[in-house]
């Protein structure tokens, strides 16, 4: 593979220009300033100019710094997974759920934790939607269970096996200190120790959610900011025909 | 100012529309108390601390005349009647009957008459406390004065009550003149109130009377060294709403998140539950001068926020309609609202605007609370800032009471030191320069903004209409409000409701009833 070096783009190719913002627990003066450069020194950056120093409490000050990065990496080499799934609408979703399964797909869904955080969910499962596209309620074909905030993992599971679910979705909106980690971490755990993850599955969201992220921990994808209802409609039945074809081909091969 | 040439008497015909649902409502809350009213009331004659088993004691006192006594006739009688035979303190006599030394019972030793005239004195002594909480915010008021509106709002979230005061002081550094500590994720959910200062809550810090006392004094000194008057907000809703705002009253508090049906909509608490409990949670308010804010912001967060605009202004009357029974004047009435409108949509500030002017306009005496974007905020902090600018304006134009504070990383995390300080400056610079821009514009007649206005004011009318046919509680379980059904016997905390019986007794509310 050729290698494809990059580095940040300012205003010409590989200039390396970053933006940075960012907290000293110091008193604002020109030794905090002289600090802020050399902590971004110690970064590794060079033509560091810190352009903004402001005091922003007593013995706090924020500054906004622009400096060159020295790396540079080879972008051939960097490989992430997107979850993979043709974009359908509303209409084709509920027209292929019908063809392919002949009865409503259930999905439920809750955000886990002690996020009080409905937004995420809502988004994506309430009747009225999110950014004009439909909600998982909508959809005539999908039978949809939204638990609201704050469900233990526990509840999600118990929730999960009552109405027989196709599908979990599990998010996180606003944690603390990690806490989206350990909770998400902890649902895989117990579906896994339950012996229903495979049956299932099971996706994550959140502000901060990558796929990639999601994938690590077991999941079969991961949605971030900004997606639409229609978005994880999609990906959920093209995954649902994918596991249905595959146990179709393993009863086929048990024969 | 801005205005928006409304029609008096269709004001007035959807003000009365809100007063008879709430007389709906309060006709049953009258019949009605519940567990934790009556703690409330014993917190008030001077209750609090734990009981050996690690509940607090208002609970474990009210929990055993509940299982073995005589709950319906209200706690009030039977514990004047144990000070009485103890002959101390409240406290004292609490501990006693924890400890199982004393018996609550409606036989007492005493005669009727000294019992009643031992629960009227500790009745007065109560409502001095509330009228001595007004009194001394009015004095503080008077040595470092109130800024002027609207009151920029911050909130503080660590956790943990000693960082959020770090938290605070730099807010009041930053501009804040109102600050709100976040309460522990899931505490409305919790039937008693914690106990002492906490560090160790979830997404917030416990609402706890230690925590309280710690704040305000916090904020007394940052006032000072300030100059202006920086008020302390905190959360009653849930299924204590009563006995927080009594610790509230007791600490000083400014402003309490009091509404009558976020905790039926947001957390599935049972609605009587909540109506009988935001009832004398509000007349504790009212006599202690603590301004409630109502949550019709959160409708929108899970409504569209153009088609469902009319269900914030309908919760909005009601909220006030309930407020008013139980004593509220205009000036403590918070009502909510919200700026959440897609971005994505054509003229989508147009129409902030004339939901903002519409709610000035119904509540013209009321420091309406306004919410900042949330629903629509971007991960890309930059275009968030922009949400929140546009919002400031919004504020600053209508003449809004208590500003929430929009926060760049509101999608992100709970909010960093210096999300915070962007945030408040970009508050402080629209307010600035566009401090008199409300008196300087007229709305056009015809116009985009008066016609919206006026549509949302009619489907006001028409939803309220319906819920004055059907009553407030069914119109609840139909899922009028943010699209979300609940039953009248669902939810949590309706164990806790009891009948009053023919003997209830309860002179803190016959004395706040009274009073005008």
């Amino acid at each position: 593979m050729k290698p494809e070096q990059i580095k940040p783009y300012g205003d010409t190719l590989n200039d390396g220009i970053v933006q940075l913002s960012f907290t000293l627990p110091v008193e604002n003066g020109a030794r905090a300033k002289k600090a802020a450069e050399c902590y971004v020194r110690e970064l590794n950056f060079e033509d560091i100019s810190v352009v903004h120093a402001q005091k922003i409490a007593e013995g706090y000050t924020c500054f906004m710094v622009y400096a060159r990065a020295k790396p540079s990496i080879d972008y051939a080499k960097i490989k992430a997974k997107e979850a993979k799934y043709e974009h359908m609408d509303y209409y084709q979703i509920n027209a292929l759920i019908k063809e392919e399964f002949g009865r409503p797909l259930v999905v439920v869904g809750a955000t886990i934790g002690h996020d009080a955080h409905t937004v995420g969910i809502d988004a994506i499962m309430n009747m009225k939607g999110y950014n004009m596209d439909y909600g998982l309620e909508r959809y005539p074909e999908i039978e949809a269970h939204n638990l609201g905030a704050q469900v233990s993992c526990e509840e999600l599971i118990k929730a999960a096996i009552k109405y027989k679910a196709d599908v979990i979705l599990a998010s996180q909106t606003v944690t603390q200190k990690d806490n989206h980690i350990v909770n998400f971490t902890e649902l895989m755990e117990q579906l896994q120790s339950a012996g229903i993850k495979d049956q299932l599955v099971v996706l994550a969201g959140g502000a901060k959610i990558s796929n990639e992220f999601a994938v690590k921990l077991g999941y079969d994808a991961g949605f971030g900011a900004k997606t639409i209802p229609s978005q994880v409609a999609s990906f959920i039945v093209t995954r649902l025909i994918k596991l249905k074809n595959r146990v179709v081909q393993q009863t086929a091969g048990n024969r | 100012m801005a205005h928006i040439p409304l029609k008096p008497k269709q004001i007035e015909r959807v003000k009365h529309l809100a007063s008879q649902i709430a007389n709906q409502v309060q006709a049953f809350i009258t019949d009605h108390s519940s567990l934790s009213v009556e703690r409330a009331v014993l917190r008030l004659y001077g209750v609090d601390g734990l009981a050996d088993c690690g509940a607090p004691l208002p609970n474990r006192v009210v929990d055993l005349w509940s299982d073995d006594g005589d709950i319906s006739s209200g706690i009030s009688r039977p514990f004047a009647a144990a000070m009485l035979a103890s002959g101390s303190s409240a406290q004292k006599t609490a501990e006693l009957i924890a400890k199982g030394k004393l018996k609550l019972s409606n036989y007492a030793a005493s005669s009727k008459d000294k019992v009643a005239k031992k629960e009227y004195a500790l009745a007065r002594n109560a409502v001095a406390i509330l009228e001595a909480s007004k009194y001394k915010k009015e004095k503080k008021i008077e040595q470092v004065p109130l800024p002027i509106q609207p009151w920029r709002y911050l909130i503080v979230a660590t956790g943990n009550i000693y960082e959020d005061r770090t938290q605070a002081e730099s807010a009041v550094y930053s501009g804040a003149d109102i600050i709100a500590v976040i309460r522990s994720t899931a505490q409305s959910l919790l039937d008693y109130v914690p106990y002492g200062p906490t560090t160790d809550g979830f997404g917030g810090t416990y609402a706890t009377q230690a925590n309280f006392k710690i704040m305000r004094e916090a904020l007394d000194q940052a006032s000072e060294q300030h100059g202006r008057y920086v008020r302390l907000v905190n959360y009653a809703s849930g299924l204590c709403m009563a006995e927080i705002a009594a610790c509230a009253a007791i600490e000083d508090l400014d402003v309490l998140l009091n509404d009558s049906m976020y905790g039926i909509l947001f957390r599935d608490i049972n609605m009587q539950r909540t109506f009988i409990d935001q009832y004398f949670s509000r007349l504790i308010c009212a006599k202690a001068s603590i301004i409630i804010n109502t949550g019709e912001d959160n409708y929108l967060t899970t409504s569209h926020a153009v088609d469902s605009a009319h269900t914030v202004t309908a919760s909005q009357l009601i909220n006030e309609a309930m407020g008013k029974n139980a004593r509220l004047t205009d000036d403590l009435l918070g009502l909510g609202h919200a700026f959440e409108i897609n971005p994505e949509i054509e003229n989508a500030f147009l129409y902030e605007l004339a939901h903002a002017q519409l709610a000035r306009e119904l509540f013209p005496d009321a420091p309406l609370k306004y919410m900042p974007p949330t629903k629509h905020k971007s991960t890309d902090i930059f275009y968030s800032h922009c949400m929140d600018t546009l919002f400031n304006l919004a504020s600053v134009t209508t003449e809004q009471g208590i500003h929430l504070t929009g926060i760049l990383t509101e999608a992100l995390h709970t909010p960093l030191m210096q999300d915070r300080y962007k945030s408040i400056s970009s508050v402080n610079y629209v307010f600035n320069v566009a401090r008199d821009l409300g008196q300087e514009i007229e709305f056009k007649k015809d116009g985009f903004i008066v016609k919206r206005a006026q549509q949302v004011l009619d489907e006001t009318e028409v939803l309220l209409n319906d819920i004055c046919n059907i009553g407030l509680m069914e119109s609840i379980a139909q899922g009028h409000f943010a699209d979300i059904s609940r039953q009248k016997d669902g939810g949590k905390g309706l164990d806790g409701v009891f009948k009053k019986g023919p003997n209830y007794s309860n002179p803190v509310m016959d004395i706040l009833e009274s009073a005008v």
